[in-house]
């Protein structure tokens, strides 16, 4: 249903070669809705975002993303969800337009609806040919958002999206996501940025010792 | 908490391993060795032209045929973790714990094979397709091993084992194959059973018998051990998920 | 999507990499070369050598396939690619066999210039009726080594010293590979008294390896390649 949780996580652990970074979270994002994820660094934050995207199973608790169980759907999930971590994901020696169209294709999106990626995240015509390696740190997150949109993911999982960037980078960034917002993505963020995610997150909440804290 | 994580954790370790049916099997397997020795080493006769040598067999055959045994067990063990109906970590240590035994055996297989064929043929090795995949399953189990030490969670460790187990099963008929093609002429064939008789055949036959006896109970101590190590694992999630909570300061 | 349609796109974006890499090029091939020279260094005799091409010509080969393999996985450990593949939720069947088809015909290009190192440093020569079997069988042994090393590697991809396990893991299981393939090369080369008809027989071995491989890889790695979180 529409109206149903995007993420509903209760009381969820999750384990790290015998480490429990998830110790207990228990969180629920609506559609449309910005979370930010603030919190010190260790607190479990970039588990939590690999969590919803499937990327690791939960040791315990209830984990249910997009409608799907991550106990046992984690594929179907993977799918449907971007998470963009402090790598871009981004095959160097291939170009922006190259790195798009793979990951457009891997959905089936047609040419036009790549161009659109790469026109919404402000990648010209002249950047589209240039190998990715060559480009500036704020150009290879703006490609990687455009794989995003691409992919036609239904939820993003942003850890840290500024870091590394210059101000230059970091405002270009802003832009591009207050314009998702707008459009009705939905969004959980990690950031130590809290002014700028601040601005842009609809709800905070505090990440601590594996457990979240805040309006859940 | 009352209890601190090492003291709970040293009660789970310090239970032994051992039960009525492990001590009643290694006494039959004690008995059954003493046995066997008597009649290896100094009942059965020697042998027509290799005198005392022969009695290398009475160590290589059973140890080839409980290698051969343990790999089996790692093969139906793997893939009864991978069934679905079946999926239970028991098998996965059992295949572990099977694999560990097993490649002690195929050592000693090969080192006696070696020392026996030095005796008959004068050569320390010969490239025949039993030789030549005993030694490939060797490596083979080294691989195994050395996959299950690569860590992660246990079902992680267990479902990737056990695809490694069940491609070292596809390999060996092509290793076999191959290697039989290749060089289909070996020296003699009959690793001397066919000459052998009476006394002798009856003790290789305690040997096989007794050794089977000492594969299970050391399978059994070895998974049970394992057993420990996992329990371990989880009993420190336990401790681990209360010091992480408390980082919350709430 | 369906696996076919990810194998063309993945086998498409491995080789384009590679084009505008040229890690095999520039890196792999040369040391394959060098290989070959320090054989000839080794072995010492001229006759002996036009004897043995055939072994050292495929012993240069699966040497340096590891150093292929791993690049293969390089490219997606880079960036994070793997991870991104991976959360794609892209059917795994289609990566294994994109990536070991990319694999295999980059071996191929690699077995074509070891032979024309072999005609020259070892003065190896083979007749009209032996290039069909030649060519056969490279193709067959690539495939089979494209599927093994993608499998395996897909395995020892990653962090935490998993990279040194790769040769213990890969070379063993790749020895059918190497008997068979060096045989049939033998007799299409017409050294090492070996027949025709035989080496048809070992390119039948070689078929069967690289079938049993593509079911058992197909299956299996999907599984292996969830396992690096």
């Amino acid at each position: 249903m529409e109206t149903d949780p995007v993420v509903q996580l209760v009381d969820v652990v999750a384990v790290l070669d015998r480490f429990p970074a998830l110790a207990g979270a228990t969180l629920s994002v609506q559609r449309g809705e910005i979370v930010l994820l603030r919190g010190p660094n260790g607190a479990g934050k970039t588990t939590l975002l690999r969590l919803c995207a499937g990327l690791l199973p939960p040791s315990r608790g209830s984990a249910i993303v997009l409608g799907l169980d991550l106990a046992t759907q984690r594929q179907e999930v993977r799918s449907r969800v971007g998470l963009l971590g402090h790598a871009n994901g981004l095959y160097t020696d291939l170009t922006v337009g190259e790195n798009v169209t793979f990951w457009g294709a891997t959905v089936g999106a047609s040419a036009e609806e790549i161009a659109a990626a790469l026109d919404r995240m402000g990648l010209s015509t002249r950047l589209v040919s240039v190998p990715v390696r060559k480009l500036s740190a704020g150009q290879r997150r703006r490609t990687a958002l455009a794989c995003l949109i691409a992919r036609r993911a239904e939820l993003w999982l942003l850890d840290e999206p500024h870091a590394g960037l210059d101000i230059a980078g970091r405002d270009e960034l802003d832009a591009v996501l207050r314009a998702a917002s707008a459009a009705g993505a939905t969004m959980i963020v990690a950031s130590h940025e809290l002014d700028r995610a601040g601005a842009l997150a609809t709800r905070m909440v505090e990440v601590a010792g594996g457990q979240i804290r805040g309006p859940q | 908490m009352s209890a601190t994580h090492t003291d709970t954790a040293a009660a789970v370790v310090r239970r032994p391993t051992g039960t009525r049916v492990t001590r009643a099997l290694g006494i039959a397997t004690l008995i059954g060795l003493g046995w066997f020795v008597t009649f290896g080493l100094f009942l059965s006769p020697d042998d027509a032209v290799q005198l005392a040598g022969v009695r290398i067999l009475y160590l290589h055959v059973p140890s080839a045929w409980l290698a051969y045994l343990a790999f089996i067990v790692t093969a139906i063990s793997s893939a009864a973790y991978l069934s679905k109906r079946t999926r239970s970590l028991t098998w996965d240590r059992l295949a572990g714990a099977s694999a560990e035994v097993g490649v002690l055996f195929m050592g000693i297989t090969l080192l006696t094979g070696s020392l026996w064929g030095r005796m008959s043929w004068g050569v320390y090795w010969v490239w025949d397709s039993r030789v030549t995949t005993t030694a490939f399953l060797f490596v083979t189990y080294l691989g195994y091993l050395a996959v299950r030490g690569l860590g992660g969670s246990h079902h992680q460790r267990a479902r990737r084992s056990a695809v490694v187990a069940l491609l070292s099963v596809l390999e060996i008929p092509l290793v076999h194959f191959s290697v039989e093609w290749w060089r289909p002429l070996h020296q003699q064939e009959s690793i001397a059973k066919g000459k052998l008789e009476g006394l002798m055949l009856f003790s290789l036959f305690i040997g096989v018998v007794v050794f089977t006896l000492l594969y299970v109970w050391l399978v059994m101590h070895r998974q049970r051990v394992l057993a420990m190590e996992d329990a371990l694992d989880d009993h420190g999630l336990e401790f681990a998920i209360a010091e992480r909570r408390e980082e919350a300061l709430f | 999507m369906t696996s076919i349609e990810v194998t063309r796109l993945v086998a498409a974006k491995d080789l384009r990499i590679e084009l505008r890499s040229r890690i095999l090029i520039n890196q792999v091939l040369p040391f394959a070369a060098i290989v070959m020279v320090l054989f000839a260094f080794a072995l010492d005799k001229d006759d002996l050598l036009a004897r043995v091409a055939p072994g050292l010509i495929w012993l240069a080969t699966l040497f340096s396939m590891l150093f292929v393999v791993q690049r293969s996985f390089a490219v997606e450990a880079a960036d994070g690619a793997l991870d991104a593949l991976r959360t794609a939720g892209v059917p795994a069947r289609g990566i294994y066999f994109g990536k070991a088809i990319a694999l295999g015909l980059q071996l191929l290009v690699l077995e074509v210039l070891l032979f024309l190192a072999a005609f020259v440093l070892y003065n190896s020569r083979v007749g009209a009726d032996g290039v069909v079997l030649l060519i056969t069988s490279a193709l067959a042994a690539s495939c089979g080594l494209g599927l093994v090393g993608t499998l395996y590697g897909g395995l020892t991809t990653g962090t935490k010293g998993r990279e040194s396990l790769l040769p213990l893991l890969l070379l063993p299981v790749v020895a059918p590979v190497l008997i068979g393939v060096t045989r049939a090369t033998e007799a299409a080369l017409g050294v090492g008294g070996i027949s025709m008809h035989e080496g048809w027989a070992w390119v039948s071995l070689l078929v069967t390896y690289a079938l049993l491989f593509g079911i058992g890889g197909s299956i299996a790695f999907g599984p292996l390649v969830d396992d690096s979180v």
